[in-house]
């Protein structure tokens, strides 16, 4: 499904490498979680895979099913079945939620050569998928995050991957700023979407979300690369003893 | 130190002689226009007039065009068939083309019960005792735009609403033009009294390079509400000078919302006046500017009394080569204390060769006092962008998307739908066409 080589990437800005020769393998239908300390290029993974222009990719690639996902724009990767679960999703004053569903779903469509989903088609499926996910019409009708709190925001981002049907979905820190209540949501969210088909890539600081959402394996990334897999043991251990080795060793 | 200059231009020139010619044919007081002309008679203000520093007129009003001819019928049918702006909702239209009262296009006839209008016209001939209010919501009777519109108009209305009248249609007042090369001078009155609540529309609108000066003038009792919306979309080529005048009482409510797509050069300027306790008012506008098109908002909003809210939201979107200005003032008198006032502007640039003048003022007397401004201006948010896009949005989409919520944004608040709908539409054929 994907797969990372030995990925260099640095911020255009300022030239500062982050990704210094990231390899991964996500095969379809796992979960993978990668764990690291702060700094350690977590986010700027997620960040270079969706597709975001403030980095440049100096050496290595990444392909999702043998397609060379770097050469693509950010929608082009969406429409091919990369999805962000942002750590912090933006407000966008002025754009409805429903409205905002309504032309990311077409647009996808429209890119794979699909018919766009007729209105009652569409809101049929919105309104199973919200009701799952515990989100109510009155949030819907409202601007696309603007005034949601922290656990209205993230449920939203699942609702728009339940909606889009991603083949790889990267959720970064979702679980940040949840209480235990809205995280399991979100994680029943995510466990609903688990599919042979499809991969996950669960990045987070603490081992908390992985109790809830089980990983198929667990990654370690420090100073811009992957230092060290496991099993969900893995995710254990680095509660247990902190990132403190990683640190120092990298 | 009198400032010395012997040079006029040719459209100094050009409204003196206008003047002259106009003065013997239009009705009322000649002295009360003679006053009014000295104000501009030694010329137009230009930047070096710190009001007009962003708009300089003298230099941007490069001809003076003559004063419209009374419509005719065929002016009239053309308007008629053609349809008016905002046709869509349903209101009592008063029809003010090239400057004159058409009372064939307007619900004159149909008024409600405690609603009064007379003809401008016919007022200044007959000196109606309502004349004697024109000016009371404190405007400056020198600034220029005012003192031509004093000087030149030919017809308009007064209208009075009576004491606890609430009219469940807009009053709609149209703005028209018809031909072009003229200029076409409208006032209107509206004096509510205790209590009264209605909706005001202006409309500005008509084809060919015309210049068109209009001044609407609110005078609104304790307890009265009144939600007032100006759509501007007069031809590229025209010459546009709006002014708003309002006077609020004790806990008056008091809406405005101005959206300006039209006319080459525009100065909408607003001059609001809290003289009561306890008054609500929020004022919010749309610049959609492109081309080479110059769009100014100036406003002045005066706290006299205590306990008053006001909220200002103005926005501009530009492209190509067009220039916004907004220059919005808020007074709070010593008097004035628990004045709470926010005033917020934001230019949207969408083009490098584009300009944008923010100028928020704040000018406080009073101790106790929550007041605040804030401007901001730059190009679209990329990581609002990337988001869209990381969603399957194609760029050029997503950010048409985000322009389209930055100026819709602002009619949610619009609640009767046609309304709404109508000032959506100039939204999106401004953002299809960008000019």
């Amino acid at each position: 499904m994907l797969s990372i080589d030995n990925l260099h990437a640095r911020i255009e800005d300022n030239g500062q490498e982050i990704l210094k020769g990231l390899s991964l393998e996500v095969p379809a239908g796992q979960v993978h979680a990668i764990m690291g300390p702060n700094g350690s290029g977590k986010s700027t993974l997620s960040y270079v895979l969706a597709g975001k222009e403030d980095y440049e990719v100096t050496e290595g690639g990444a392909t999702l099913n043998g397609e060379d996902l770097l050469e693509m724009e950010a929608d082009e990767r969406a429409a091919k079945g990369v999805f962000l679960a942002f750590q912090y999703p933006l407000e966008i004053p002025g754009v409805g939620t429903m409205t905002f569903l309504k032309a990311t779903l077409n647009a996808q469509r429209r890119a794979r050569g699909e018919d766009e989903l007729s209105t009652p088609a569409f809101m049929k499926l919105v309104r199973e998928q919200a009701d799952a996910l515990g989100i109510n019409q009155e949030m819907l009708k409202r601007p696309l995050n603007v005034g949601f709190s922290g656990g209205e925001k993230k449920r939203n981002e699942i609702l728009q991957m339940a909606l889009l049907q991603p083949k790889l979905a990267i959720l970064d820190e979702t679980d940040s700023g949840l209480d235990i209540d809205a995280l399991k949501i979100v994680a029943d969210g995510v466990n609903r979407l688990r599919a042979p088909d499809r991969s996950f890539l669960v990045i987070t600081h603490y081992q908390r979300l992985l109790n809830y959402i089980v990983p198929d394996v667990v990654h370690v990334m420090s100073k811009g690369r992957i230092v060290r897999s496991g099993g969900p043991e893995l995710a254990l251990e680095l509660e247990a003893r902190g990132y403190a080795d990683y640190n120092e060793a990298a | 130190m009198t400032e010395l200059r012997t040079i006029r231009t040719a459209a100094e020139t050009a409204l003196a002689e206008a003047f002259e010619a106009a003065r013997a044919v239009l009705p009322g007081d000649p002295e009360v226009r003679a006053r009014a002309f000295d104000a501009v008679a030694q010329g137009l203000p230009h930047r070096r007039v710190e009001e007009w520093k962003y708009t300089d007129l003298r230099a941007l009003m490069r001809e003076a065009r003559p004063l419209a001819q009374v419509p005719g019928e065929k002016d009239i049918a053309a308007l008629r068939a053609a349809g008016l702006p905002l046709g869509d909702v349903d209101a009592l239209r008063l029809v003010v083309l090239n400057g004159t009262l058409v009372p064939e296009l307007s619900d004159l006839d149909r008024l409600p019960a405690g609603v009064e209008l007379v003809p401008l016209a016919n007022a200044l001939a007959t000196a109606h005792p309502l004349l004697k209010r024109l000016g009371e919501a404190g405007a400056p009777g020198d600034n220029a735009a005012i003192a031509l519109n004093t000087a030149f108009v030919s017809d308009g209305a007064l209208v009075h609403v009576s004491e606890g009248v609430k009219l469940d249609r807009p009053l709609h007042v149209v703005f028209a033009q018809a031909g072009a090369g003229h200029a076409a001078y409208g006032r209107v009155l509206v004096v509510a009294d205790k209590g009264a609540a209605f909706d005001l529309i202006e409309s500005h609108a008509g084809e060919g390079a015309h210049q068109t000066n209009s001044y609407v003038e609110i005078l609104a009792g304790d307890d009265t509400a009144i939600r007032h919306t100006k759509l501007q979309t007069e031809s590229l080529s025209a010459l546009h000078l709006g002014t708003l005048a309002v006077t609020l009482g004790a806990r008056a409510k008091f809406d405005s919302l101005a959206v300006a797509r039209g006319s080459a050069v525009a100065r909408q300027q607003v001059f609001l006046t809290f003289a009561g306790e306890g008054i609500e008012a929020n004022l919010r506008g749309v610049s959609l500017v492109g081309g080479k098109r110059h769009l100014d908002t100036t406003l002045l909003v005066d706290h006299v009394k205590p306990g008053g809210i006001s909220r200002e939201q103005f926005k501009a979107a530009l492209e190509g080569e067009g220039r916004s200005v907004f220059q919005g003032k808020i007074i709070v008198r010593q008097a004035a204390q628990k004045t709470d006032g926010r005033m917020m502007t934001k230019a949207l640039m969408l083009s490098d060769s584009a300009e944008a003048d923010l100028k928020p003022e704040l000018e406080i007397y009073a101790d106790d006092v929550q007041c605040a401004h804030g401007a901001t201006c730059g190009a679209l948010d990329e990581e609002q962008v990337f988001y869209l896009m990381a969603r399957g949005l194609p760029r050029a989409e997503a950010e048409a998307i985000l322009v389209a919520a930055f100026v819709e944004d602002v009619f949610d608040t619009v609640e009767d739908d046609a309304l709404r709908e109508a000032l959506t539409a100039v939204a999106e054929e401004w953002l299809a066409a960008r000019n």
